[in-house]
Formats: C-alpha cells, sequence, structure tokens
C-alpha cells in the first residue's frame, strides 16, 4: 500500500512537471518571435507527445486556434516521419494549413526525443509568421496558391545539422526573410529546451519510458471529461448562426448531440466554401469547436488526447467549416472564432443557465499600409512606407449572472496592441479609440460594448486597410434568454463613404478611417435589469439616457 | 548605507506583523508586533519602543531609519486609496480601462478584468495631440482643462492624474496642464504627470502607473508624515529612509512624491539580504527562496546582484495569473511569486490530482491546525501531520497547534478522495507544493537562460526553511543556507539597501544610426535627475552609476539590458554593444541572428550610494558534534516514510558546529529541515548550511 501510495504522489507530481515542461517551451518561443501577432497576441503553441502522437501536455501559453489542430498535427507528420525512421537531431517542418494549424502563416516545427538510440517522445512548436509571401494578410486570394508559398512536411534538421535548402526557399518568398528565419530556428530551440527538460525528468524520476506516464495522463483526463459531460442532460441539440461573408451572406449550423459522455458536433448544412479566404480548414473548425465547448463544460481540465477525445466534430466535405485543397484560408478566423458562439447556441438549449449570450466574435484584423503598392499618385511617392497590423476588439455577450466584457477578445486569447507603439511603428495617428454608448446588447445582463477607432495617416498621404476580417456588420451578436442584440459593427470613412466590403480599401490623404466594433449580446429581459446598474451605465455614459428609456424602459 | 553609523533600525510592515530590526554595539535586536492597519504608525512606535528597551538605548541614539511598507500595496488591494481623477488626451479616455483587452484565464468566461483605479466619470478628455516623435499635432485647450477643472473640483476628488500620448516625447502639455489645474484646483490636490512617474511608451502601462501613484500619495503622504511627527515626539530625530522596490533606499520627501516605488519593498529587503550573504561567503550564483503566509518567492542573484526589471503587477485579482493586476512601470527587483505559503489550500481536482493554492487560509481564519475556525487542509497542516513542526513550539510557542484538527482536514478533503491514509494526504500535499516551487523556479531560470541547479538556495521567511531541502533536491540545488535571524529576513536586508534611484526614458533609435549627440544628451539629463535624488540623502557620501540601455532585434518584443561605458558614447563603443547583445542572446536563446537589425529601445541611469565592506572572517573549524535535545518521527520524502530524526536547538550551533542528516534544527520563528541527502555545518556567520553528501544515499 505505501510503495502504491507513493507512486500515485509521483504521478502526479510527473504530470504538473510535464506541464511546467511545455510551459518552458512556449515561453522561450514567445520570448524569441518577431512580429506583433505572435508576440503580444500569443499566437503560438507547444506541447509534448508521446511515440503514437498522442499529444499528453500543451502549454497554457497560445491561443485556442491551436488546440486540437496541435494535437492532431503530430499525427500528420509521422505519416511522413514513422517514428522509427527517426534519427536523433532531427527535426521536421510544415506550414500545410490542413496538416498544420489552418493557414499558411502558422509554421509547425517537432522534434523527436531520444533516450539513447530509442525514441521516447516527440514535441511540437508552432507561431505565427510576420510574412509568407503570396499577397498578405487578405482574404481576397481565390485559392491556397495564391495566399503564399506551402511547405510540405519536410526535414529541417538532422544530424548534419539544419537544411539551408528548406530556410532558403522559405526566406526568399518571404516580404520579412529575416524575421521568419528567426521565427524558425525559435521554433528549433523552443523544441531543443522541452527535449533537454523531459529527459532531465525522466532521469530525476529514473524513468527510462513515459508510455505509464503518457497512459495515466490521458485515462485520467478522459475520465474527468467524461464525468463533466454526463452533467449535460442527453439529448440532440441545434443551432445555426448568420455572417455577413465575403460576397454572399453565410450560414453556420450544427447539430450537437450528448450522450453516452460524448459530444458530438456535426456542422451538416452549412455553407459551403467561399472562394475567398475566410474558409476555416477542418482542423481549425475543432480546435475553436471544442474550445468553446470545454470552456463551458470542463475548463479546468489539461488539454491531451484524453481531454479532447470525448469531443467530435463532424463537418461536409468542401462547406466553409471543412474546405478542400486549393481553398483560400488565410483569414480563417473570421468563420473558426464564431464557432463557440454555434456551440454555445446548441448547449443553451442543454443548459439555459450556463452560457453566455453571442459575443462579437472573430477579431478585426486592422492590417494597414502605406499606398505605394497600389500604384498611388507620384507625389505621395516620398511619403513614409509602412505596413502595420493592430486589433479591433468587440464586446463580449453577457454572462449567466454578469455583465459581458467590453472591448476584449473572446474566443481569440489575443490582445491589443499599444496605440504608442502603432504610432511609433507608422505615421499613423489614433484620434480616437473609445468605448461606444449604446453598443453591448441590452438585458438583464449588458452585453460588453463595443468601440469605436479613428485612424489617420499623420502624413499628407493615404493608406490601405484591409477590411478581410469586418464581419458582423450585417448580423450582429445575438442576445439569449430575452436579452437583445448587440450592435453591428461598421467601417467608413471620415469623408461618409462605407466600407461595406471585406475588400482592401484606401483612405484617402486627410481623410480618416473609421471602425466601430459590434457589442456583445444581452441575457435576459432588459426590464429586469437593476436600476442602480442603469443608473451606473448612465453616469458612466455607457447607454444614453434615450437608449436608456428605449431599451430599458427607464426613465430616471 | 555607511556601516560606521551606529545603532540603526529597521522596520517592515507586513499584513500580519511589523518586524523591527535593531543593530546596535551590542549586538542585533529583533521584534515582531501585530501590525495596526488602522494607524501602521502604532505598530512601528510600539515595535520601537520594544528594541529600544531590550538594547537598553534612548530614542535620541538611534542613528539611522530605514523603513519599508506594504501599505501602498495594500491600499491597491483593497481600493482605500484616494477618490482620484484622471486627465487624458480627448479620444482616449478608456484607455485606462480597456486595459489589455484581453482574457488572461482563456477558459474561464466570468473572469473579470481589474477594474481602473479611476472610473469613466472622473476620466477627463481634454484637447491637445503629440506625434510618436514629440511634435505637436494638436496644441493644448486650456479651456478643456478649465472645464475638467470645475468638474473636478465638484467632484471632492484628492488626487490627479495626468496622462497624455506620447507624453514620454514631449512633457511640455502635460507640464501646462499641471500649471492651469493647480491654479484652479484646491491646494491639498495632488497631481501626478505620466511623464515624470513613468516616462515609457505604451500607454496603457504608463497611464495605470500614474493613476496609480496619485491613487496612494495622499494616503502616504499623510501616513509617513504622521510617523515623522510620532517619531520626533519620542525623540527620534535620526534620518529616514523609505526602502524602495527596486532594492534602493530613498528620502521621505521622494518617497511622498512617487509612493508607487515603494510597493513590494520587503520583498526586495529579503533579496537584499541574499545578496550580501552572497558576496560575504562568495555565492557567484544565490537563490532567494521566500516563503511566508500566502505567498513563496524567489529570485536569482548572479555575483550578488539581483535581476531587475521595470514591469510589476499590483494587487493581482488571480494570485498566480499575468494579466490579472494592474501593471505598474517601477523599478523592481526580478522574482517569482507564487501562491505557496503555509497557508495555501490542499484539495483535490476532477482528475483525483492535489492541488494546492493559490489562495490561502491566511492568519484569519488560519490553517485547521490553528483552531481558530479553519477547516481546509493547508502546507501548515501538512508539515504538522508530517512531524516537521513541533505543535508546541510553533511561532515560539505563542501559537498552540491542534495536530488532530490538521489530520482529519487532510484525510478529510484529501485521504478519503484518493484513497490515501496514515501520512500519505499530508505528503502529497508537500510534494505537491514543492514541486509548483520547483517548476516556477525552473520557468523563472529558463526565461534568463540561467542553469538553476548552479545556484546556493538562501533560505527565510517562516515557512523556507521547512520546505528548502526538498525544494533543492528537486532543482538538483546542492547547497542550501538559512540565514540568521530568517523569520525577519526582509528587515535586516533594509540595514543593507544602499541610497539609490534609477531614471528611465523611452527612445527608440536603430543600432546602426542614431544621433550620438542626441544620445549623450539624454543620458546627462537621466544623470543629472537621478544624482539629484540620490544627493538628498547621501549628502557627499560616495555614489557609483550604471546606465544601461534595453536592446532587442527589430521586431521582436522582449529587450535585454546591456550596460553603457561610464563616460559619453562614441561610435567606437556601437560594435561592441551589438557584439555583447549578441552573445547574451545566445546565452538565452541557444542562437544568435547576424543579419537582423538591432534596436536600443529604453536608456536609464541608476546612481546608487557605494555598497559597504564585506565583513568575511576564516571559516570556523570544522567537526563540533551537537548534542541533540530529543528526537521525533518526521517524514522523509527520499524514503516514502516517517524516520526517527534527532532535534537539535539553533541556538546551541556555534560556528563549526556539524549534523547530519536526517534532522530537524529548531528556533522561535522556523524550523529548519535536514533531508536525509544533505549534512548541514554552522558557519563563521552563524547561518546554517546545508551540503548534499558527497555519497548520498
Amino acid at each position: 500500500m505505501p510503495s502504491d501510495s507513493l507512486k500515485s504522489i509521483r504521478m502526479q507530481v510527473m504530470w504538473n512537471r510535464l506541464i511546467a515542461v511545455v510551459e518552458e517551451q512556449a515561453q522561450a518561443l514567445l520570448r524569441t518571435a518577431f512580429g506583433h501577432v505572435a508576440r503580444e497576441a500569443g499566437d503560438l503553441s507547444a506541447g509534448v507527445y508521446d511515440v503514437d502522437g498522442r499529444m499528453l501536455a500543451q502549454a497554457v501559453t497560445g491561443t485556442p486556434g491551436h488546440v486540437n489542430s496541435m494535437a492532431a498535427a503530430v499525427g500528420h507528420f509521422m505519416k511522413h516521419f514513422p517514428v522509427a525512421a527517426m534519427k536523433p537531431g532531427d527535426a521536421y517542418i510544415t506550414n500545410d494549413p490542413w496538416m498544420g494549424t489552418g493557414h499558411l502563416f502558422d509554421y509547425v516545427v517537432v522534434t523527436p526525443t531520444f533516450l539513447g538510440d530509442r525514441p521516447i517522445a516527440l514535441f511540437a512548436s508552432t507561431c505565427h509568421m510576420v510574412d509568407v509571401g503570396g499577397i498578405g494578410f487578405s482574404a481576397d486570394a481565390r485559392s491556397v496558391f495564391e495566399e503564399g508559398t506551402l511547405i510540405p512536411h519536410l526535414r529541417l534538421r538532422s544530424s548534419a545539422g539544419l537544411n539551408e535548402d528548406v530556410l532558403a526557399i522559405v526566406c526568399a518568398n518571404s516580404r520579412n526573410p529575416v524575421e521568419v528565419r528567426g521565427d524558425i530556428l525559435s521554433l528549433v530551440s523552443c523544441n531543443d529546451v522541452g527535449v533537454a527538460r523531459l529527459l532531465g525528468m525522466m532521469a530525476e524520476f529514473d524513468l527510462a519510458s513515459i508510455d505509464e506516464l503518457a497512459t495515466y495522463i490521458i485515462d485520467n483526463s478522459r475520465e474527468a471529461t467524461r464525468a463533466a459531460i454526463r452533467r449535460v442532460p442527453e439529448g440532440s441539440y441545434q443551432a445555426e448562426m448568420d455572417l455577413d461573408g465575403y460576397d454572399a451572406p453565410i450560414l453556420l449550423k450544427a447539430r450537437m448531440t450528448v450522450g453516452n459522455g460524448e459530444i458530438v458536433i456535426d456542422y451538416a448544412g452549412s455553407s459551403p466554401a467561399s472562394s475567398f479566404g475566410i474558409n476555416s480548414p477542418k482542423c481549425y473548425t475543432d480546435a475553436y469547436t471544442v474550445f468553446g465547448l470545454k470552456c463551458a463544460i470542463a475548463p479546468s481540465v489539461p488539454n491531451n488526447a484524453g481531454s479532447l477525445e470525448p469531443f467530435r466534430v463532424l463537418a461536409e466535405p468542401g462547406s466553409i467549416v471543412d474546405p478542400q485543397r486549393p481553398s483560400p484560408v488565410t483569414a480563417r478566423h473570421v468563420i473558426g472564432q464564431m464557432l463557440p458562439d454555434v456551440a454555445f447556441g446548441c448547449l443553451a438549449h442543454a443548459l439555459p443557465d450556463a452560457v453566455p449570450a453571442e459575443s462579437a466574435g472573430s477579431i478585426w484584423v486592422l492590417a494597414m499600409a502605406s499606398a505605394h503598392e497600389r500604384g498611388g499618385e507620384a507625389r505621395f511617392a516620398n511619403s513614409t512606407r509602412f505596413n502595420v497590423m493592430n486589433v479591433g476588439l468587440g464586446g463580449v455577450g453577457a454572462r449567466p449572472g454578469k455583465d459581458g466584457l467590453s472591448t476584449t477578445a473572446f474566443p481569440s486569447g489575443v490582445g491589443t496592441i499599444p496605440v504608442e507603439i502603432t504610432e511609433d511603428q507608422s505615421p499613423l495617428v489614433f484620434w480616437r479609440k473609445e468605448f461606444l454608448p449604446d453598443s453591448g446588447g441590452p438585458g438583464t445582463h449588458r452585453g460588453g460594448l463595443g468601440q469605436v477607432i479613428e485612424i489617420a495617416n499623420g502624413e499628407e498621404a493615404p493608406f490601405t486597410i484591409s477590411a478581410a476580417t469586418f464581419d458582423r456588420m450585417r448580423f450582429p451578436p445575438r442576445g439569449r434568454s430575452g436579452g437583445a442584440d448587440g450592435r453591428v459593427g461598421s467601417a467608413r470613412l471620415a469623408s461618409g463613404p462605407a466600407l461595406a466590403t471585406k475588400a482592401t480599401h484606401t483612405v484617402p490623404a486627410g481623410d480618416r478611417l473609421v471602425v466601430e466594433l459590434p457589442g456583445g449580446g444581452g441575457l435576459g429581459e432588459p426590464r429586469q435589469r437593476s436600476r442602480a446598474r442603469i443608473e451606473a451605465d448612465i453616469a458612466a455614459g455607457l447607454v444614453t439616457p434615450a437608449a436608456a428609456r428605449r431599451d430599458y424602459g427607464f426613465s430616471g | 548605507m555607511p556601516e560606521q553609523v551606529r545603532n540603526r533600525l529597521a522596520v517592515d510592515i507586513g499584513g500580519t506583523f511589523t518586524d523591527v530590526v535593531l543593530e546596535a554595539a551590542g549586538g542585533r535586536l529583533t521584534t515582531k508586533v501585530l501590525t495596526t492597519p488602522a494607524a501602521p504608525e502604532e505598530g512601528v512606535i510600539e515595535g520601537i519602543e520594544v528594541v529600544l528597551r531590550l538594547a537598553g538605548l534612548e530614542a535620541g541614539e538611534i542613528g539611522l531609519f530605514i523603513h519599508g511598507t506594504t501599505l501602498a500595496t495594500n491600499a491597491l488591494i483593497e481600493r482605500k486609496g484616494a477618490r482620484t481623477a484622471f486627465v487624458t488626451t480627448a479620444g482616449l479616455r478608456d484607455i485606462l480601462e480597456m486595459g489589455y483587452e484581453k482574457r488572461f484565464e482563456q477558459y474561464d468566461f466570468y473572469m473579470d478584468k481589474p477594474e481602473p483605479l479611476v472610473p469613466r466619470p472622473l476620466r477627463f478628455p481634454v484637447r491637445e495631440r503629440i506625434s510618436a516623435r514629440g511634435r505637436v499635432l494638436l496644441p493644448l485647450e486650456d479651456e478643456d482643462l478649465r472645464r475638467a477643472a470645475d468638474a473636478i473640483r465638484a467632484a471632492k476628488v484628492q488626487a490627479v492624474a495626468v496622462g497624455f500620448i506620447h507624453a514620454y516625447a514631449h512633457a511640455e502639455h502635460e507640464r501646462r496642464a499641471r500649471e492651469v489645474l493647480k491654479e484652479l484646483l484646491p491646494p491639498g490636490v495632488t497631481i501626478c504627470l505620466s511623464s515624470e512617474v513613468c516616462p515609457e511608451i505604451r500607454e496603457y502601462e504608463r497611464f495605470s502607473t500614474t493613476c496609480a501613484n496619485a491613487y496612494v500619495r495622499p494616503l502616504m503622504a499623510g501616513y509617513l508624515t504622521r510617523l515623522r511627527q510620532r517619531l520626533e515626539a519620542k525623540g527620534l530625530t535620526a534620518p529616514l529612509f523609505l526602502m524602495m522596490s527596486g532594492g534602493g533606499l530613498t528620502t521621505l520627501d521622494h518617497a511622498t512624491r512617487f509612493p508607487i516605488r515603494l510597493v513590494e519593498s520587503g520583498p526586495a529587503g529579503g533579496v537584499i539580504l541574499a545578496g550580501e550573504i552572497a558576496r560575504e561567503c562568495d555565492l557567484p550564483a544565490a537563490l532567494a527562496f521566500d516563503m511566508g503566509g500566502t505567498t513563496a518567492k524567489i529570485c536569482l542573484l548572479d555575483d550578488g546582484e539581483p535581476e531587475r526589471a521595470r514591469r510589476f503587477e499590483v494587487a493581482r485579482m488571480y494570485r498566480d495569473l499575468k494579466g490579472s493586476g494592474l501593471p505598474v512601470r517601477i523599478p523592481v527587483v526580478e522574482m517569482v511569486e507564487i501562491g505557496a505559503g503555509g497557508g495555501s489550500i490542499a484539495r483535490v481536482d476532477a482528475m483525483r490530482r492535489i492541488t494546492v493554492g493559490p489562495d490561502s487560509a491566511g492568519a484569519d481564519p488560519g490553517p485547521a491546525c490553528y483552531g481558530r475556525g479553519g477547516t481546509a487542509p493547508t502546507v501548515t497542516d501538512a508539515d504538522l501531520a508530517l512531524g516537521r513542526i513541533d505543535p508546541k513550539w510553533f511561532a515560539g510557542g505563542r501559537i498552540a497547534l491542534h495536530g488532530e484538527r490538521a489530520e482529519s482536514a487532510l484525510s478529510r478533503d484529501i485521504g478519503a478522495k484518493l484513497g490515501l491514509d496514515g501520512h500519505w494526504p499530508a505528503a502529497g500535499v508537500s510534494e505537491i507544493v514543492e514541486e509548483n516551487m520547483a517548476n516556477a523556479a525552473r520557468v523563472h531560470a529558463i526565461e534568463r537562460g540561467k542553469v538553476i541547479d548552479r545556484y546556493t538556495m538562501v533560505a527565510f521567511g517562516g515557512g523556507a526553511p521547512l520546505h528548502a531541502g526538498r525544494l533543492a533536491e528537486k532543482l538538483g540545488i546542492r547547497r542550501v543556507l538559512v540565514p540568521v535571524g530568517a523569520g525577519v529576513g526582509s528587515a535586516i536586508g533594509f540595514l543593507r539597501a544602499p541610497i539609490a534611484y534609477e531614471v528611465v526614458r523611452s527612445w527608440r533609435v536603430p543600432l546602426a544610426a542614431f544621433d550620438l549627440g542626441e544620445a549623450n544628451r539624454l543620458v546627462s539629463e537621466l544623470r543629472e535627475e537621478a544624482h539629484r535624488v540620490v544627493a538628498e540623502g547621501a549628502g557627499a557620501a560616495p555614489l557609483t552609476e550604471m546606465r544601461l540601455v534595453d536592446m532587442r532585434y527589430l521586431g521582436q518584443g522582449h529587450e535585454l539590458p546591456m550596460s553603457l561605458p561610464d563616460r559619453p558614447l562614441s561610435g567606437d563603443d556601437l560594435p561592441d554593444l551589438r557584439q555583447r547583445f549578441e552573445a547574451r542572446y545566445r546565452q538565452i536563446y541557444g542562437l544568435h541572428l547576424p543579419d537582423m537589425a538591432v534596436e536600443i529601445v529604453t536608456w536609464s541611469v541608476t546612481v546608487s550610494t557605494v555598497p559597504e565592506p564585506l565583513r568575511k572572517s576564516p571559516p570556523p573549524p570544522r567537526g563540533k558534534t551537537a548534542a541533540s535535545i530529543g528526537r521525533r518521527p518526521v517524514y522523509e520524502p527520499t524514503l516514502g516514510k516517517l524516520v526517527d530524526m534527532p532535534i537539535f536547538r539553533r541556538s546551541d550551533l556555534e560556528p563549526g558546529a556539524a549534523i547530519d542528516g536526517p534532522a530537524v534544527i529548531v528556533e522561535d520563528e522556523t524550523t529548519t529541515i535536514v533531508p536525509a541527502s544533505f549534512e548541514a555545518t554552522v558557519n563563521q556567520r552563524g547561518d546554517i548550511v546545508m551540503e548534499t553528501r558527497r555519497h548520498a544515499l
């Protein structure tokens, strides 16, 4: 008995250690990554796998888009590089959207770990590159071939050293070759950190293999997840969501079936793939769907093959949530980041008091550049050249018992980029970045507010803005249980004209770009909202007196 | 501080206890009294009276008084600061509330962001605009300031923070705003400028720091004035210095202007003590391990110097989660803090794993064994159940512990759920909390490119000596030192701190091409300010100066500090700067990028008094074997069972004494566990030094 007790404590300690190992791996990557998307937004991921390709631990640092996609990515590598053929010193690479994490911007590197000459585990990491060639960060490509350079599963390193041929091809096809090389090397070196830590841990615990630990982690996580799912009433539940789309509205349709400690979500009936780059490859669809379900059902169970197993996602090949090659996918998050709200829509039938109202959803990427590449007028030729990215974040849906968070990313894990940083890197001036009154959906609990952002070129010159990711300009985040919808978003020039499509637009010299981010949906009847909260909202200017009268029947 | 000053007094106000240390000709006297939150000066005076009585000294004989306090931190945590207004650039008044616009806890959609210190109705926009290059795009509208002043007056605000966009590059608008506001507001209203409190890029962090400074300033100014008066009334007129979070001392006047720099001064004191020990004992690499009731802190020191940082988060709502607190950009000693203390609560989660913390039972209701109403099992309960703590001698016998309550809490909340009985639930809790600390220490080390098993651990704070040996085993650390006075380590550290001040400015330039003249002008401005502040306290004492730049590869977000020569920069210095940057980068990340441009982001100058000379004495002759005062069964993790261990009284141990592990060494404020794999000796300073046996078990 004592030895069993000691062993059980040891297993727990080693599980904690393994999570710390991948966290170290992720931190090493975070601190060396180039570009704001990887760094400020934490658009990266790191994990460790057993030799059967089962994910055992994933760093908390990272974004939900990598939840399942990383779990599956290593399996794809193993088809090209069977474990038996792996050699010490090897590392492999790809940025295949369907085999990695959903668009060309994310490179994945996998490194096997050897004890002596026996493979015992694999480390994988990914991060969002500054540039991968093609037409850049835009939804305008009509196929993945236009979106940039795709590197299939290749050997990046062997005991003889780095495969400089691969790196040369990647660098030759990027607008930022030095940063991209740096980021790829960071992926390699963070995996090496993971390998060294794992070997140290195995020496300390005197382990010759991690198989027993792997089974312990996966079994316990699977059981904990199943137990959580069993608390959801069994049955079949449906939800739908309309989105603006690029050239035509999009329908997302889902049927969720709960039973036997499992949840299956089937997206049959959703729109076909778009001919523009907002399609969400299946790996990315899986990631955000399961992320939403996990948030609502089993938030504290760590990500690994066991905790992901009881969730299954089905989709029709060729649909917008399972696009086939060569569909364009760069702005995949436009669709993917809406999926947690679709999952909540299903769950709301089963657990009406446990899910939030709809959120602004997918982040608005404010990709802004000088207009030189667009063949601008000669008089602007000497203006500053720049190419910067900021993000626009709307409101989160009201939550059971609480208002929604204002201007906060959900489900994405990104954060904003400081105004001073973007202005330091470009001549842009943010004249306004403020809460947008009355944008939060009215309800007993109010949706989070969106914001208005107003940007000009500080020089007498035009600039371009890609509207690829601006959605919810026609279909608002919906309220729930009697709560009203959040306000739709909008994009326009200060001089008047609306930027109605997802194309790349030019903001003329002297004019300003004005974007209004959607507000979150409300939860519960607005008239049930407490007077004190309404008064506080009016005092803070978050709700205008006119809207308080109209939406809440509040007359002061 | 000058060593020659006799009778030096240090007081550290903590959440529960106020620690007092007096170093006089006759030696060191210490006491702990209860903190008096309503009027903290009461506890200070009481503690001072105790040590003066013990020493037989008069208040007037004290030559120097150094003070650290968590008052500012507590005001921020409990939101008990001044009613504060924020005057900011029109169009951007919500930056303070939007924060990072990010969820710090990805899977918890119920999480809330920290409330801003200034609510929206008290944030006043004024028209003005400065560009990133410091150019005026829109002149400041005095009319808007006047309107804001009317509203501020009507709102009965005690403090005003002014934060304009890019004010670090052009401070004139903020200065003008102060002039106008000062004229229109009642004289008691405090005004703080972002360009003075924190002239660094990143508006949210700068505004947050400025508002936090304004928010605590009336309170701190009031407290410090009252303290000064009470001390003078007692006849204690010695110079008074305040401990800052960066590890330096400053004058009362300066502390009153920038009280935000006083947060986390206690932990900084502990780190200074560790630094002194490292220098005296020739430890090139020391790991300071401080474990108290609610948290553990770990800090790495190389050649006696801790790493420093300029960003810190106060008042985290979720103790261990980055992003859940208010960011402040101030010089701090870089350390990792985790929710692992004696009061940390243990549970079993859905995966049937034991978890410990981050929440703590604190002092009230306290661990189950205190018998004061706490029912949740804590780390202290586990230590008691494992025989590490003597229930009759906890806190010098002042708090009686109830072993049966500890065991029943552990058995109910842990054992029954996991099928563990006997001492196993406690062993599991202890093992997990030690593992949590080890993991935090490892990640902290790798983030800085340090190899942790080369470090010598210096353990202080009530909980550290109980867990230091096991933590060292987990980290592969071969030597652990438990200093004399470990229980009041922070206050002792205060007495070793220099008078120091750091001034920082953001100015981003490419290393390949920048205006050296402009750079030298900037550095001399920073020097002037730092020297001015330090001279207020140091008089004509000799000073040292450190000039630093933060560098990074263009496009990266993480910078590495590099030192500059103590003379104006010339073009010849730049290749060397790049070379040192790349060497450091390679050391941390294992690679460097020769084609990538490097830039300088931040410039800083730290001026400080020269540290006092070390008191090194030869190691004592070894071999005296101390006599034990008894034996008791104590859990030994490497053997997985209770072992009958000899118990020693620390006061019986003289320099040179040697004890073989496993053993227990008891003293009033703490207990040191010597694991089976270690042997302990007492060094010339009286510290317990535990070293891995050459022939380990």
